[in-house]
Order: C-alpha cells, then structure tokens, then sequence
C-alpha cells in the first residue's frame, strides 16, 4: 500500500517538473523482457524512465544502481527496495557479481534499467565511452531486447551542484530493440549500442 | 442587456458554433473512413477548441482570480516551452529559476492589485537588468549575449506579452465598468478565429505564397481573407465592446494583423531553433506558444491602444 502511494507520488511529481513525454520511435510498450540502456546524467534518469513506462511495465522493471546510493538513508533504502526494487550492486565487488546480480533478476523475469556509461555523464561530452557490462548480460542472455533510451534535459532540468529544478520539458526516446549477433564480439556490439543510442539524440527524428 | 446576458449570449453562439464544428467534423471523418490525416487533425483542433472554450468560461466564472490564474498558468506553460528550446547553460540555471519562480508570479501578482505603473516596467526593465546580473555572478562568458538575449526574449514573449490579456481587467472605461472580461473575449475571439480563417481561406483559395521561407502554408488569399472576415467579426462584435463597429472594425484589424506577424516571428524563431512546433502539449495544436503565438502580438498593442484613447 505504502509503496503503491509513494510510487505514484514520485511519477506525480517527475510529471509536473519535467512535463516528460515520451517518443515511442524503434518499439511500443509491450510486456516483453527489456534491458533499457540509458544515457545518465542525473539522479532524475531512471525515474523519468520509470514514469514514462505504463504500469504494468513498470512493476517488472528495475533500475540497477551502486548499493551504497541506496543506504544513505532509511528513505532512501525503502525507495530503494520497495518501490523501485532496484538490483543493488556492492561496490568494489567485480563484475562477475554485479553480472550475476543481473542475470538472476533477468531470470526472476524482470526487465532492467542500466546506465552503460558506469558513471554519471557531468562532462560537455553527449555521451561518455560505454563500460563493457551491457554485452556480458546480453550475451548472457540472449533473447532479452536490448533498447537504447535517449534522456533529454533532465540535465538542465537539475545541473550537478544545484539544489532547485527548473521546470523544463524532458523528453525520452525509445530506440529499436538490439541483440547480441551470433559472430559479433564485445567491441562491435558495444559500438553498435552506442551509435544507436547517439542516433536518438538528435532532435531531428521528430 | 446586462453584461451577464452578453456573456451568456456570447457563450452561447461559440457554444453553437462548436457543436456545428464537432458535427461536420463527424460527418467528415465517417465519410472519409478515418483514413484522412487532414480530417484527423482537423477533429483534433476542434476537440482543442472545446478544451480552451471550457477552460475560459471556468476562469470567467471565477472572475478576475480565475483569468489570472489561467493566464499565469499558460505564461508558465509557455515560458518552459520556449526556453527548454533555447541553448542555455548551466550559468543560466539561477537566472532561469528565477525567471520562473519569482519573475512570472510577480508579474501577476501586479496585475492582481492593479499596479500599472510597475507591471508595465517589471519585465523590460528590472527583470532585464538583474537576470544578466545574476548570470554574469556565475562567470561563464561563453556565448554570454545569445543566452541572455534568449532568456530575456523568453520572458518578454511568454509572460509580459500573455500577461497583457488579463491586465484588460484593470482598465476603468468610462460607462464601460464591471465589463472588462469581454475585452478578453473579444480580443481571444477575434484573434483565434483570424487563425483559423486564415486556415480555412487558405485551404479553399490558397494560390500565392505569402511568407514560403517561414510558413509554406500561409498564402496571400488566407491572409486577405481570413484578417478581412475576422476583422468583420470583430465589428459584428462591437455590442460587446466600449467600441462603435467603425472603431470595433479597426482595432480588430489591427489585432489580426499584429497576430498574422506575431506567427511570422514565432515561425522564424521556430526555424531557427530547427523545430516544427512548440511543444507537444495539445493534440493537433503542437504546444501552448503554438496556440498563442498570435495572441501574444496582439494583446500589448490592443491594450495599449484601448488605454490610450478609452480610459480618461
């Protein structure tokens, strides 16, 4: 119940300061088994991408972030496990655990949220360099979706170091769902999901 | 009449004019089997129609109150369209903030207690001159000019020009008193429906572009015709208005034509910024500057010329 109402009291409130819409461009909302893949530049990324998911995709999704973000406070830890029931990741465990980590929540069927970046983006740069964990968990599991989100603004929305949002209009694009090809090595697939994701952050596939 | 039989005679032909709308609109779709685009939109437009119809008779109702707070909610819609469109920094965020947060509330707080000598100031002088103070403060000179310029642009057309339409409240006319809402209806009524003639004309008898660099649709029959008919409606209007229909004829005119070039600069900024519209709040509109583009233009000028030769 608790959860029920502070879920939708965080959609609520993603709405009304960021007005998200969101571009349904390379796939529609369907129940199927996802990786989302997103750009990261905010605290605000995967519940902007939470939000614009429809209900009943958002009870299977779960973001996947850094432990010890989610036990800085008793607030944070409910949110945490509760509502968003994040995979939590130990830091300094290695990948081999984080990938299990995944690999058991994708096996439980959840779709996931990941940041292949690692880290938050705060540079000039579009977009950092991509870690390699998104082509272990889609080789692992090969018959999830992988789909490129591109985040707009919710940089501007709240920039590093600032305490108060403005109220600008964000904007979310899914891209088209991508998978592991059979010959296709860690550097090719890698590339590919990048530019995929680049390709959806340009505003002229309106 | 009472003013309330005018407002209500007023509601009741738009009112009508709507149910016509929806109905053709209706036949169109089921003739066309739903396959149209251009019937499509046209059915969207008119459910918009109903939308912003439904929204200024809950503000009337409300009276004074109420038109302020819708006008300040559109300067609030509006203002977040155009400057998440605009190449701002993070050494803008404090002057944004507060360009939201304390300019636009501000602005419309004057207009709430008739504060003319400040209200018509506030923006083009203090708001402009400690935005780029603030921002200067942050030390980022990286295309310092272009971002004020577009903050402050943002401002000037989203609220101090919007802001205009319920400042109609706060002139006194001469044998005119308690009536102020039907200026904004008639400046909202004449200028809408100059868009949407234009539109219509166009369609029907569109042969020459008027403006092809900044709106390929926009010809010089739609022009013509659509501001001649709309500043016909304005005159027919005059009952509602402190104006003879001489003087109701002319100012509507000179609202419609503020209007048409009120779209010609928004569709200019558009083209620059490499955007088709605004925003994407209102199905078959684009965002809430798409709708008000014209009203924008028009409401200062209308205004001021009222002020100018109605008021003592």
């Amino acid at each position: 119940m608790l959860e029920r109402i502070a879920a939708t009291a965080i959609t609520v409130f993603a709405r009304l300061v960021t007005g998200v819409r969101t571009n349904w461009l390379g796939c529609r909302p369907e129940p199927v088994q996802r990786i989302y893949f997103a750009n990261h530049s905010s605290h605000g990324d995967f519940v902007l991408i939470w939000t614009s998911l429809p209900q009943a995709l958002r009870t299977v999704t779960r973001p996947v972030a850094g432990a010890d973000y989610w036990q800085q406070s008793a607030a944070r830890r409910f949110i945490g496990e509760r509502v968003f029931r994040a995979v939590a990741i130990p830091r300094g465990g290695g990948a081999q655990q984080a990938q299990d980590l995944m690999c058991a929540a994708l096996d439980g069927g959840a779709s996931l949220i990941v940041f292949p970046e690692g880290t938050r983006n705060t540079t000039e740069e579009t977009l950092l360099p991509f870690r390699s964990g998104l082509y272990w968990l889609a080789k692992a599991r090969p018959d999830v979706e992988c789909v490129p989100v591109w985040i707009a603004n919710i940089s501007r929305v709240l920039p590093k170091g600032e305490f108060l949002p403005i109220p600008l209009l964000c904007t979310l694009t899914f891209g088209a769902p991508m998978k592991v090809g059979a010959e296709e090595d860690k550097s090719a697939f890698i590339d590919r999901a990048r530019t995929a994701l680049l390709a959806l952050s340009r505003p002229d596939h309106d | 009449m009472t003013t309330q039989e005018h407002t209500l005679a007023l509601f009741a032909g738009i009112l009508g004019l709507l149910v016509i709308a929806s109905a053709v609109g209706g036949v169109l779709a089921w003739r066309s089997g739903g396959n149209s685009p251009t019937i499509a939109n046209l059915n969207a437009r008119i459910k918009a129609w109903w939308v912003m119809v439904a929204l200024i008779a809950v503000a009337f109702v409300f009276g004074k109150t109420g038109v302020i707070v819708l006008f300040g909610l559109s300067s609030f819609l509006a203002l977040r369209e155009f400057l998440t469109l605009t190449r701002t920094r993070r050494g803008d965020h404090i002057a944004i903030a507060g360009a939201f947060f304390i300019v636009l509330p501000a602005q419309y707080i004057l207009i709430g207690i008739d504060w003319y000598g400040l209200y018509s100031i506030f923006i083009p002088v203090y708001a402009f001159l400690v935005m780029p103070i603030v921002a200067a403060l942050r030390g980022d000179t990286q295309n310092f000019l272009a971002r004020i310029a577009e903050v402050q642009w943002g401002l000037m057309v989203s609220v101090f020009c919007v802001s205009h339409v319920p400042a109609l409240m706060t002139l006194d006319i001469p044998g005119y008193e308690g009536r102020q809402l039907l200026l904004i209806a008639f400046l909202v009524l004449v200028v809408q429906s100059s868009d949407v003639l234009q539109y219509v004309w166009g369609k029907l008898f569109g042969r020459h572009k008027i403006a092809p660099l900044l709106s390929p649709s926009k010809t010089v029959e739609g022009f013509v015709g659509g501001v001649l008919s709309a500043s016909a409606l304005g005159a027919a209007l005059w009952w509602i208005t402190p104006f003879s229909p001489v003087h109701a004829f002319g100012i509507a005119l000179l609202i419609t034509l503020m209007g048409f070039f009120g779209g010609l600069v928004m569709s200019a900024i558009k083209r620059d910024l490499n955007v088709k519209d605004w925003g994407h709040m209102i199905e078959g509109h684009g965002g809430m500057l798409d709708r008000l583009d014209s009203v924008i233009f028009a409401a200062p000028i209308f205004f001021h010329v009222v002020r100018f030769w109605w008021t003592p």
